[in-house]
């Protein structure tokens, strides 16, 4: 089956260069701001689109990306305004892939076929689920998968030999592959070590492996872009959005600051390569 | 699960970790192997007679284990029904029952060769047990702990200090044990190859909730027995405060099959449950699912999760251990609040007629306790767990008694 992300990852294939995946936290600081935010994301340079729900308490989340969360609760957002979000960016682009990253408690209390369901037909493509591991597959993945939804796992140093046949099963659209222990946004990965583990996943499955987690700018990018499938920037991004804000409001520099710093880092992935 | 098909109440959880569908194991996958581990680790202890035999003598000679069952008879007089009984464990070794979970939980952290001790603490009485056997078995401990509780717990603050813990004050939401919990996990998902996570109370991610409980069970054990020795039969009613629910689930879970002992669970009901200043996350809650596991919690109607409050720093959680989320669905156990007001009375009254200061999270049960007692007969019994001492509490009720030191 073809989906948006198959033929994502066929076309990054054929031009041989990695995915670029963006995160960005919904919301942040505020709908209209963050839906701008998001609309520019491709032409700025993002292949993948990681759209960031926020959640009260987000354990495996640095202080950046729960700062981002909190300011966006405080902004009004609600999984009822994520899912707006994803209806108006989908006017303009039906191509570029959209992956929504959060935690389950929201989810469990909007209902978990209704999520699904209206994740589908808003035209969302996948999920991760922050505290959902294999050992919950009932909850959320299984149904995601019945309906055509990429539920997408963490791989991280932790996974041994032993775990990963787990993690890899009922996981689909690409491995994110976690590039240190620890939370989001902390300690810088060693391209070395980032390389070794994904050439070892790769061993186990034909998915992408997009590899994420203390990647910061172009350079990191581009060093872990030559060995994974895809890159993926978080922390960097939402810390933009968070240096253009004055007293917690956007500004006029908000959007075009932070699409700057996209571009900036697409450059770098763009060049793994050459 | 319906009652009706129960043989037991005591059988759980199954092995996904669940009590019907409270509990589970809702971690980040950095944390999976570790929880695995110590699943593994858990199963092989409660098989071993040595490490069974090490627990029962440091229970023994470090804790002071038995605590006595106190015959407390002027409260009795003074509420003119059922005979009241405390289980003193705030006659332990640190001042509470936290120790008894820590001395279990420091000897897997052995077992499983890790070096380095984390916890979260609310009250700080779980930071104080858990820094006293990290300095007892040579580890070093951070302890997390709110900014807001470091506040009002400040006596806590310098013995963990005096004991070689580190203590990390946390300031993200308001401040309290939901927070700390957080730092907490956020600490081991960052060290998880050397470092154990000394969880205070019976919840988190499978196998938490059980093996708390397991620890803790030492309590209603012993309770069972010596209330048997001193009345030669069973309580009427056995009466426990809950925050998280490590005291409460101890003293409960050995008299769960007893259909006849009738039993009580008492929530932090803060200024009320009308407004949010509350922690009755079983009464005024619904499911849902935080800090690894499904139970009852506080949240807004999008899953967002609110803030407890309480007079008892002890009892400022949101959530609940899911066992006794499922204990609650199926109504072997009732749960009642009790506001902050009527907790300082009690408190006040214990100091009077017993000579005892408690803590203010068995201050709560205490409450619960005189207004059940009156209605009772005389040769009726009712078992409440005392399950700490108010030292540490004296400057909070000072303050909101308005008087000043």
């Amino acid at each position: 089956m073809t989906t948006r992300m198959t033929n994502r990852f066929a076309r990054l294939a054929d031009e041989n260069r990695p995915a670029f995946v963006t995160y960005f936290m919904g919301g942040d600081p505020d709908f209209e701001t963050s839906l701008a935010i998001m609309k520019g994301l491709p032409g700025a340079g993002a292949d993948i689109i990681e759209l960031g729900m926020p959640f009260s308490d987000p354990m495996a989340d640095g202080p950046t990306i729960q700062a981002g969360g909190l300011r966006a609760l405080g902004g009004g957002q609600t999984l009822a305004r994520t899912f707006d979000m994803v209806r108006a960016f989908r006017e303009d682009d039906d191509e570029t892939p959209i992956v929504v990253m959060g935690y389950y408690n929201p989810i469990y209390q909007y209902g978990a076929t209704r999520f699904l369901d209206e994740a589908k037909s808003v035209g969302i493509d996948g999920m991760i689920i922050v505290d959902l591991p294999p050992e919950m597959d009932e909850e959320l993945c299984i149904p995601a998968v019945e309906r055509g939804l990429n539920f997408i796992r963490l791989a991280t140093p932790t996974t041994d030999e032993k775990r990963l046949p787990k993690v890899l099963t009922n996981t689909s659209g690409f491995v994110y592959y976690v590039s240190i222990n620890g939370i989001t946004g902390t300690a810088a990965p060693d391209p070395k070590l980032v390389e070794e583990s994904v050439r070892h996943i790769k061993g186990k499955t034909d998915l992408p492996i997009c590899v994420g987690f203390g990647v910061r700018n172009a350079e990191q990018a581009a060093a872990i872009g030559r060995a994974a499938d895809g890159v993926v920037v978080g922390t960097a991004i939402v810390q933009a959005v968070a240096d253009s804000l004055n007293d917690g409001a956007a500004t006029a520099s908000t959007v075009t600051n932070t699409l700057a710093l996209v571009h900036d880092i697409a450059e770098g992935v763009r060049s793994a390569r050459q | 699960m319906n009652v009706q098909d129960l043989n037991s109440f005591r059988m759980g959880p199954d092995e996904q970790g669940l009590f019907g569908i409270y509990g589970g194991r809702f971690v980040a996958e950095t944390l999976m192997p570790n929880i695995l581990e110590l699943g593994g680790a858990y199963a092989s202890a409660k098989k071993d007679p040595a490490f069974q035999d090490e627990l029962a003598f440091l229970n023994k000679h470090y804790t002071g284990r038995p605590s006595p069952l106190y015959f407390a008879e002027r409260l009795s007089e003074h509420l003119g029904g059922a005979k009241i009984y405390f289980k003193r464990d705030e006659l332990n070794h640190t001042g509470s029952h936290k120790i008894n979970n820590c001395l279990g939980q420091i000897l897997l952290a052995k077992k499983m060769g890790k070096t380095r001790i984390i916890a979260e603490t609310g009250a700080g009485q779980h930071g104080v047990a858990a820094a006293t056997v990290a300095a007892r078995f040579g580890y070093p401990c951070v302890v997390y702990m709110g900014a807001k509780d470091v506040g009002r717990q400040s006596p806590n603050v310098f013995r963990m200090k005096l004991l070689g813990a580190e203590i990390v004050s946390v300031t993200a939401g308001a401040g309290t044990l939901k927070d700390a919990m957080n730092e907490a996990l956020r600490d081991w998902v960052a060290n998880v190859e050397d470092t154990y996570y000394l969880i205070g109370t019976a919840a988190g991610p499978h196998p938490y909730p059980e093996l708390v409980r397991d620890f803790q069970s030492v309590i209603g054990k012993e309770a069972r027995e010596q209330i048997v020795e001193a009345e030669g039969r069973l309580p009427d009613m056995i009466v426990a405060a809950v925050g998280g629910g490590s005291n409460a689930i101890g003293l409960f879970h050995p008299f769960l099959d007893d259909k006849d002992v009738q039993i009580v669970g008492v929530e932090a009901g803060g200024k009320g449950l009308e407004g949010d200043e509350h922690c009755a996350s079983l009464t005024a809650g619904r499911p849902g699912v935080l800090h690894g596991n499904r139970t009852y919690l506080l949240q807004d109607a999008e899953g967002q999760i609110e803030e407890g409050a309480s007079i008892s720093a002890g009892l400022d959680y949101p959530g609940i251990g899911p066992e006794h989320s499922w204990l609650r669905d199926t109504g072997r156990v009732d749960y009642v609040p009790i506001m902050d007001d009527e907790a300082l009375e009690a408190f006040q009254l214990l100091c009077r007629l017993e000579g005892i200061i408690p803590a203010l999270e068995p201050s709560h049960a205490l409450a619960e306790v005189i207004k059940r007692a009156p209605g009772m007969d005389k040769d009726q019994i009712i078992i409440m767990n005392l399950c700490g001492r108010g030292d540490k509490d004296v400057f909070t009720v000072g303050e909101a008694l308005g008087v000043e030191m």
